[in-house]
């Protein structure tokens, strides 16, 4: 499976793709890599994380069509969505992405993840609100295995909070999915 | 010896090649890094910095590249197991004290995470085209070892690896990356420490008098070291020396001196070498290739076997000093080298002197910013055997 998660700098891009290949590859014995560009800038610049993830060892180390575009914010959005595989996946936050292209041969799922986060109190959580869509929607990793991830990742005494980012990324998704 | 614990951070991570390369050094016993950070090999110093005050290691962020590498030879001296860490513009910079390394034949890592050339090139984006430079890129004759890690595991176990041999030969190792390797994260498992093998440095326990740092007879000749402060009244140079490291500005120490430089490793490349194979035996064509244009290139070689063309690959582990021999041997039996690799044709003019006319060598280019499209890997293959 293919995936590309895409925004801006700062937002936690690449740190949502850690998770999963976290998650797939240490916790729910899969093959996971990862791969990242970015430009010089520290933050804001244009920036996407490309998993692979397999049962097989992965040769190929980078994504031309994702299956699953992530994206997080308009730039993002604009820039990858013609390379969405046909019958894909695209997921994005529902204030950064305004879809006024609309590709009919994609499905489309869309939760206010940075909105959730604001009002769990820090935009920060944003990504892992998406982490949490992403799982429940795509079902590639299971949940438990998510969880097993943030450990390590996040700083410790953020760990209960970004669990309960996670469950309700997770809860929206699981709704989402409900209503169609 | 096995490793020491307090170096080993036994586990399973999700880890980028620099970050395991980084674990690799310090598992190995390095304990002195000096550096000056450059994308895309940062990480590498950013976790050793913050990983060495808990197991007894120097971090010292030097003022360049040249400053870099004489404090690496420094710290050697001084006992320590030392590296650098750098990318293309940084490693032009060592090349200077490289080869002053080469020829005090100081056990040394320097890694080299290539990213697209020259000068400054693409900082954040993949290349190998740095491959001749670690092999001729200082002045005069010389050799020195270079490993090409194609995953974040091998980033880990080889660099080990690395500090092992550069501790038997006694001679620097190059660890070539490549910005791929280096920024993809993948599962890297680090064992106990009682599973990783580490050649400790060879210390000289005689009498003080009787000290030789240098050792010129025989291709397996390898002094031991002393370290400074012991009160061995010894002497390193650039300049060609005797076995007491003595100056000697004549022809006849000059052929002792630099021949038993390359003797030791070239007399011994198949000790060294280390290669893998896959269905090689029976072959049409064989797919050379090393660094992450190993994995793209695996991909091709499946498709062309779908295909039901037979070919082999040979992926080089160690680059430097080349297979030489295995090539010869191999060029009798097959129609084709493949060689794709991430410039515009390095590796490949070794495959072409050792197939010296008795197989066709074909180049599969790339200028860098990314990998191989495998398609273009496949066409080389099957064009090669038309």
């Amino acid at each position: 499976m293919d995936i590309k998660f895409s925004g801006f700098g700062g937002q936690g891009i690449i740190k949502s793709g850690t998770l999963i290949g976290k998650a797939a590859s240490l916790f729910d014995d899969k093959f996971a890599t990862l791969t990242q560009s970015f430009g010089p800038e520290a933050r804001g610049g244009a920036c996407s994380a490309q998993l692979v993830i397999d049962e097989e060892p992965i040769l190929y180390p980078y994504i031309v069509r994702p299956e699953i575009l992530v994206s997080m914010s308009q730039e993002a959005y604009e820039k990858f969505l013609d390379d969405l595989a046909p019958n894909g996946t695209l997921l994005t936050d529902t204030d950064l992405v305004k879809p006024h292209k609309i590709r009919k041969d994609v499905t489309m799922h869309s939760i206010p993840s940075t909105r959730i986060a604001e009002e769990m109190g820090n935009r920060i959580f944003a990504n892992v609100v998406m982490v949490g869509f992403f799982t429940a929607i795509t079902k590639i990793v299971n949940s438990e295995a998510m969880k097993k991830a943030l450990p390590g990742s996040v700083p410790e005494r953020f760990i209960d909070i970004n669990i309960e980012a996670f469950d309700k990324g997770f809860q929206y998704g699981a709704e989402t999915l409900e209503k169609n | 010896m096995k490793a020491d614990p307090i170096g080993v951070a036994t586990g399973s991570y999700y880890l980028d090649g620099d970050h395991a390369c980084a674990e690799g050094a310090i598992a190995g016993g390095c304990r002195f890094l000096a550096g000056y950070p450059i994308t895309p090999s940062t990480e590498v110093a950013e976790r050793m910095a913050e990983r060495f005050p808990k197991v007894g290691g120097v971090f010292i962020q030097m003022e360049d590249e040249l400053a870099s590498m004489a404090a690496v030879s420094g710290a050697v001296w001084a006992g320590a197991k030392s590296m650098t860490v750098t990318s293309g513009p940084g490693f032009s910079l060592m090349m200077e004290n490289l080869g002053l390394a080469a020829m005090m034949e100081v056990p040394c890592v320097v890694v080299n995470v290539q990213r697209g050339g020259p000068s400054t090139g693409l900082p954040t984006l993949t290349g190998q085209a740095d491959m001749m430079q670690a092999r001729w890129g200082s002045h005069g004759d010389y050799e020195i070892i270079a490993l090409s890690p194609n995953s974040p595991q091998e980033c880990f176990d080889l660099t080990v690896k690395a500090f092992n041999l550069s501790e038997e030969w006694r001679v620097p190792v190059l660890f070539m990356m490549d910005e791929c390797v280096g920024h993809m994260t993948e599962k890297v498992v680090i064992p106990n420490a009682d599973k990783i093998d580490v050649t400790p440095r060879k210390f000289y326990k005689g009498k003080k008098e009787d000290y030789r740092p240098f050792k010129f007879n025989g291709a397996d000749s390898v002094a031991p070291l002393v370290k400074a402060g012991d009160g061995y009244f010894i002497h390193i140079t650039g300049l060609t020396h005797d076995e007491r490291g003595y100056p000697v500005i004549n022809a006849e120490a000059q052929e002792k001196n630099v021949t038993h430089l390359v003797n030791k490793i070239l007399k011994n490349e198949e000790k060294i070498r280390i290669i893998e194979e896959n269905q090689v035996e029976g072959a049409d064509v064989v797919v050379v290739s090393y660094g992450i244009s190993s994995r793209v290139a695996m991909k091709a070689v499946e498709s062309a076997r779908e295909k039901g063309l037979k070919v082999g690959t040979i992926r080089l582990v160690t680059v430097w000093p080349f297979p030489e021999s295995r090539i010869r041997e191999l060029a009798k039996s097959v129609k084709a080298f493949v060689v794709p690799e991430i410039n515009l044709g390095q590796i490949v003019l070794e495959v072409e002197r050792c197939a010296n006319g008795e197989a066709k060598t074909i180049l599969v280019p790339h200028a860098g910013g990314w990998v191989h499209d495998p398609i273009d890997i496949l066409n080389a293959i099957e064009e090669s055997i038309k």
